[in-house]
């Protein structure tokens, strides 16, 4: 087999194009399905601060209690954990696992993954043996779902106001804040790490032909 | 001086890469030429397949779970509220009421949209994607695949109420006063949100196209 350079196929519905050159803020699509099909990734250098502070801020946010509701002067709080652990004690671990794999395990493993990608390439280091780590990245970045547990916690919270004092507690802040940068992580389309890796490949033919990440 | 701009050409006829002897890596997006069919995409040691054999039938099987496990989601209680002399048990569809009695309007359609529509959106979307798999036609492929790229954006939303009622049972225990747990109905409805996301995630909108494009070609071969 051979690989075949200068040609881009939509994944989509399989049309075959010339490789176009993407330029700053390009959005390049399909033309005959709509499906975008390669899009500029200029920020591929602010990844690597954007996974640390991520996680940090995913530290905190699993560290801390979410919030704290106090009714007649009793006092009740959680954390994420805490909530999962709950869940499953009470005869709901199949939910407990659910809620911990999309909001726990799969960001956390996907943000150590990008970070073992990104350090080493910082120095222009091989990328080579890393091909399963972008794989994994590809697989668990569905089921990540920070951004909809957030929405989830504002709506309970909504729902409590009415019945005590909500405190909100310092991992909200945290799991808003992970929010926004983690939005910013995923726009990075895990095809443009495949991109990074042959960029970054000295054996590979590809090194003179597309030096930016196109995708 | 500014760069010349390559766009991709607007001829609609646009071979499939399939006809053309290629293969593209569903993973990584490389183009590979001379490869069979399940050989191992060099670049990122991927699978590749021309199509995705047997995800239809993945996609149907877990078209039919969620179907099956859509109505205990929303019959089934999904919350337990106890508090020191009563009880009561919240549906889907009662959670949204009690928002709208509260006059929280935009928390109740947030809500509804997220647990109610989204799911019965995705079983319909799905069903006529599969549907359309078996026939295809072009006429109606770009709005197909549209619609499939929407299925897939906005399905994981309806994972909120999980969220809601894992929060709310995890940090709602004051002794004698409140305590909420959560119910089974909230299993089904998990199980409904995983489901549809893994049947679209088996389905293959490549298939949409085949058919069609296979058929515009005889008619341009005839005609010339």
């Amino acid at each position: 087999m051979k690989r075949v350079h200068g040609v881009l196929v939509c994944p989509a519905c399989d049309a075959a194009y010339k490789l176009p050159r993407v330029h700053a803020h390009d959005i390049i699509k399909c033309t005959r399905c709509g499906t975008t099909v390669a899009r500029h990734q200029s920020h591929a250098r602010e990844l690597l601060p954007l996974t640390l502070a991520c996680l940090v801020l995913f530290v905190l946010a699993n560290v801390f209690p979410i919030v704290t509701i106090e009714l007649h002067g009793a006092r009740s709080q959680t954390t994420l954990l805490g909530a999962v652990w709950l869940l499953g004690t009470g005869g709901m671990s199949p939910v407990a696992m659910l809620v911990l794999m999309t909001t726990i395990l799969f960001p956390m493993f996907e943000l150590l993954l990008l970070l073992e990608l990104l350090w080493p390439m910082r120095q222009g280091a091989q990328l080579k043996g890393h091909a399963w780590r972008i794989k994994a990245i590809q697989w668990v970045r569905p089921w990540g779902m920070i951004e909809v547990f957030m929405l989830g916690v504002l709506v309970a919270l909504i729902k409590l106001v009415s019945l005590a004092d909500v405190l909100p507690g310092v991992a909200l802040w945290a799991f808003v804040a992970l929010t926004v940068l983690l939005t910013r992580v995923v726009s990075f389309d895990p095809q443009g790490l495949w991109d990074l890796f042959d960029a970054n490949s000295a054996d590979s033919q590809a090194h003179d032909e597309d030096k930016d990440p196109i995708r | 001086m500014s760069h010349p701009r390559h766009t991709l050409s607007k001829d609609v006829a646009h071979p499939q890469a399939r006809d053309l002897g290629l293969i593209v890596c569903q993973q990584c997006g490389s183009v590979w030429a001379q490869a069979q069919d399940k050989q191992t995409c060099e670049r990122c040691g991927g699978r590749l397949h021309a199509r995705q054999h047997g995800g239809l039938s993945a996609a149907w099987a877990c078209w039919w779970g969620a179907v099956l496990l859509y109505l205990p989601a929303n019959l089934l209680p999904v919350m337990i509220t106890r508090s020191l002399f009563s009880q009561h048990s919240d549906t889907i569809m009662s959670g949204v009421v009690y928002f709208w009695a509260h006059g929280a309007y935009g928390l109740a359609a947030i809500v509804f949209v997220a647990s109610f529509l989204v799911p019965l959106f995705k079983l319909a979307a799905l069903f006529v994607l599969l549907r359309a798999a078996r026939r295809p036609t072009l006429r109606r492929a770009r709005e197909l695949t549209k619609l499939y790229h929407l299925v897939e954006m906005v399905g994981r939303w309806s994972m909120l109420d999980v969220f809601v009622v894992a929060i709310l049972a995890g940090l709602v225990h004051i002794q004698g006063m409140a305590d909420v747990s959560a119910g089974v109905g909230i299993g089904a409805f998990g199980g409904v949100v995983v489901l549809t996301m893994l049947s679209s995630l088996n389905f293959d909108p490549r298939y949409l196209w085949d058919e069609g494009m296979k058929q515009e070609q005889a008619h341009d071969r005839a005609n010339t």
